[in-house]
């Protein structure tokens, strides 16, 4: 995994005013739009420094680098994963300054100087963080592709409610939320998971919520 | 994605005056509709303003007893607000409907405002649309049309606007606040902020070019019970077939205003008098005029029909 090359979209615009063959080899879709002309040089690469797991960060990345991409490409941590790209799986949720976001929508030159936590700074294998021997000791995975993703975000569901965050399923929205199993569920629907652990996770996150309580 | 310059912004009013002076320029937010937009060549900026620095971050009284909230409030934090969970139920609860808990927590006020359609042609770079490509034509009219719009559309386009969030704002009379590319600030009553598509349907709010949002403010709470109904394919995590923003008064009296079903909030003033009549005299004025295509004549009555439900708790409560 260590020496991936740049990225095929980083990769398009080093081909800066390349023929149209060459745009249509690498991205059909845009292919299909009318053309204007590309930008001969690509914009000079954006120096970035951000804080992950703890550890001080130093970059200088193309604009286009989404924080999922220079996460995985370019600092190699590739525990977090790339679903779907579009916001729409929740594979890549990491927190930001301890809250969850979809790393694949959002620029990494847009998180100068933030802490970011990724499945990797949660625990490591023989110092687990609770959420993850959870997820172990209920089996709230198969495939496990979805799993960091729902780890990261089950941490934060947690910590939302603690915080009085409500969500769409509060009777009273005045009220403080409650670790009820419906109230997870509601709050962990930005994770899919094809092979459906769905309800495994939930105990997981019970569990930890019963501990916490 | 195509190449783009970015820069941070450090004034709104600079930040205005940028975008209008530089070609292709737009603004960032939270990126979660404009990254997705640019990652398939939909929106192809040729430079960023980030304009995540500005502050516009708080949430604050108004001197006749409303609220303003400004631009970059993220929805999670709008929706989680005392004030607006007390007084503004409506308007949590549309924001809590929307997206995924880690989209809310990225997404803005402005952004969500400017989310544009869900429509699967113009998402799709292959087929005709007049919203993407002015001219081209309209793959939807004729096309698979379950989810678009079954009144105040066009010859043009059948898209809906997909925001839970202006629905409610609609319902409460909100105003869009702006600063423009010369530093003149001014006030978009929310009833005429977004557009019908007409034979335009790539224009589709009243902003100028580079013209900055910089909050929004609701008048003074009005009372009420609130309800924010959204039918969906599944329960959570998914764009409204028909939505329902209501705030209804003991009396039977009351506002309500529709999403899923126009190009933007769908309310009309005049069938509000009929809310003590019931659902299907309120929907029969609200929705007079409807021209819904084959797939999509189910919004009709499940709007009277989600309406209904939602007079009901009010009845019962
Ligand atoms: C999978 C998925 C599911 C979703 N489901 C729902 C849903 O059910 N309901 C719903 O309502 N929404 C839903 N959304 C959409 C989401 O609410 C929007 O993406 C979000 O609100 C956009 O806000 P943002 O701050 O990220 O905007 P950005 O992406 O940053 O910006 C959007 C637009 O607004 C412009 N802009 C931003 N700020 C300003 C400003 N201050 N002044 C002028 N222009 C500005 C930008 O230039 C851009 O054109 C969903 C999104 C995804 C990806
Ligand atoms: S309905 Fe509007 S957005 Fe959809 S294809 Fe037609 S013009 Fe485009
Ligand atoms: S990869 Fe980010 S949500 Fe799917
Ligand atoms: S465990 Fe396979 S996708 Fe969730």
């Amino acid at each position: 995994m260590a020496d991936l090359p740049e990225l095929d979209i980083s990769r398009r615009g080093m081909l800066g005013g390349g023929t149209a063959t060459v745009v249509i080899a690498a991205s059909p879709v845009a292919a299909a739009q009318d053309k204007e002309p590309m930008q001969a040089d690509p914009p000079a690469p954006i120096p970035l420094s951000f804080e992950v797991n703890g550890e001080k960060r130093d970059l200088t990345l193309d604009s286009r680098t989404t924080l999922l991409d220079a996460l995985r490409e370019h600092l190699h941590l590739t525990g977090t994963k790339k679903g779907c790209d579009h916001g729409q799986c929740g594979a890549c949720t990491v927190l930001v300054d301890g809250v969850r976001i979809n790393s694949c929508l959002t620029l990494a030159v847009m998180h100068q100087g933030d802490r970011i936590t990724t499945i990797e700074g949660l625990g490591t294998p023989d110092r687990l963080h609770p959420m993850q021997a959870a997820f172990v000791q209920h089996d709230g995975y198969q495939c496990g592709y979805c799993t960091p993703g729902q780890i990261c975000s089950a941490v934060a569901v947690l910590d939302e409610i603690g915080r009085g965050v409500p969500s769409y399923v509060a009777a009273d929205l005045t009220e403080r939320p409650r670790m009820t199993d419906i109230e997870m569920r509601e709050r962990m629907s930005g994770n899919i998971c094809r092979c459906g652990a769905y309800s495994n996770i939930a105990e997981a996150m019970a569990q930890v919520a019963g501990e916490r309580a | 994605m195509r190449a783009f310059t970015y820069e941070r912004a450090d004034s709104a009013r600079d930040a205005a005056a940028r975008a209008a002076s530089t070609p292709g320029a737009k603004f960032i937010a939270g990126g979660t509709n404009l990254l997705d937009l640019m990652k398939l060549e939909i929106e192809t900026p040729r430079h960023l303003i980030d304009v995540n620095g500005l502050g516009f971050d708080r949430i604050e009284k108004t001197g006749d007893g409303g609220l303003r909230i400004g631009a970059l409030v993220r929805n999670t934090d709008l929706a989680a607000d005392m004030r607006v969970r007390k007084d503004y139920g409506v308007l949590s609860r549309a924001l809590l409907a929307g997206a995924s808990g880690q989209l809310r927590n990225k997404a803005t006020t402005a952004g969500n405002l400017l989310q544009r359609t869900r429509c699967p042609y113009f998402y799709d770079t292959n087929q005709p649309c007049n919203k993407r490509k002015p001219g081209s034509g309209c793959a939807a009219i004729g096309g698979y049309s379950r989810q678009l719009a079954v009144i105040g559309s066009s010859e043009s386009c059948i898209a809906t606007h997909p925001s839970d969030m202006a629905v409610a704002l609609r319902a409460l009379d909100a105003t869009v606040e702006t600063v423009n590319a010369a530093g003149q600030a001014r006030a978009i009553p929310i009833a005429d902020f977004h557009r019908l598509p007409g034979d335009t349907p790539h224009i589709e709010t009243a902003l100028a070019p580079g013209e900055f949002i910089t909050g929004v403010t609701l008048p003074k709470p009005i009372g009420g019970r609130h309800y924010y109904e959204k039918v969906r394919d599944r329960a959570s995590y998914a764009f409204a077939l028909v939505s329902v923003a209501a705030v209804i008064h003991k009396d039977g009296t009351g506002r309500v205003a529709l999403g899923g079903v126009a190009h933007k909030p769908w309310r009309v003033e005049a069938a509000e008098t009929a809310m003590p009549e019931g659902a299907r005299a309120v929907s029969a004025r609200l929705l007079a005029g409807a021209r819904p295509t084959h797939d999509n004549a189910f919004k009709v009555p499940l709007a009277e029909r989600a309406l209904a439900a939602v007079m009901m708790q009010a009845r019962t409560a």
